[in-house]
């Protein structure tokens, strides 16, 4: 049976078992700066429940015109507890209509997971949802 | 050591209305070992992921993701393109350890 890296696995590990809330501050802030990130104009589809934290599947939906003038640059997924706060980046534009990204995600434990979608005027928005796990996943 | 990637696999409409929005499914075949498992002896298992996927819309860039560990095994991706005119769309995975795989798929748009 493999087991995952954790917290007393080694005591020589000096990697945390988990991210922590100040980790992903971290990373938002790395990908951001300072700039504000306001709720709203966009989704995120993940079940309530999962099963196995290893397949989750997860839909981010921004609302944007897609247009040349108005779209959504780029789309980023965060979790909070997993060993590393980024899952996911992607990279929009107007030649894709709609912006929607489905994918599977893994879950190292029952947490929230942040979506946050960049536009082309700058702005920054996110949505957030919260996902419990029966069985974790290393990750 | 050569890299297990692929086969990979792409669902899309063969033809489309220019102005269509059309959905696009990918699905490639990988271990996604993310670093933070043992094995049986509590040796880490060193991590193997894919790191990059794009899609190429006749030489223009429409989609491209930046994996980490947490994606799934066999990453799957749905996403949208505007039928925009005939061509090849061109997807391309790679892995952290030299690994590529690419499918390329036709797309005839009608007026």
């Amino acid at each position: 049976m493999l087991q995952c890296l954790a917290a007393g696995a080694s005591l020589l590990l000096t990697r945390p078992a988990i991210a922590t809330p100040d980790e992903l501050a971290a990373a938002l802030r790395e990908t951001f700066g300072d700039r504000a990130i306001k709720r709203g104009r966009m989704r995120l589809e993940v079940p309530r429940l999962a099963e196995n934290g290893n397949v989750v599947p997860a839909t981010v939906s921004v609302e944007s015109p897609m247009t040349e003038q108005d779209y959504v640059r780029s789309i980023h997924l965060f979790a909070e507890k997993n060993h590393l706060p980024r899952i996911l980046e992607v990279r929009l534009g107007p030649h894709n209509g709609r912006a929607v990204v489905t994918s599977r995600i893994r879950m190292a434990a029952s947490q929230q997971v942040m979506a946050v979608a960049e536009m082309s005027d700058g702005t920054l928005w996110s949505a957030a949802a919260d996902i419990e796990v029966t069985v974790s996943s290393c990750t | 050591m050569t890299s297990r990637i692929g086969p990979a696999r792409v669902r899309m409409p063969a033809s489309a209305k220019r102005g269509e929005v059309i959905e696009i499914r990918t699905l490639i075949q990988h271990p996604m070992e993310s670093g933070f498992r043992l094995d049986n002896t509590g040796k880490e298992i060193a991590r193997h992921i894919v790191e990059s996927f794009d899609c190429t819309y006749n030489g223009r860039e429409i989609f491209r993701a930046k994996l980490h560990p947490a994606v799934s095994t066999n990453p799957f991706f749905t996403f949208f393109a505007v039928a925009a005119e005939s061509g090849d769309l061109v997807f391309t995975w790679k892995d952290d350890q030299g690994g590529v795989a690419t499918v390329t798929q036709s797309l005839v748009v009608n007026t």
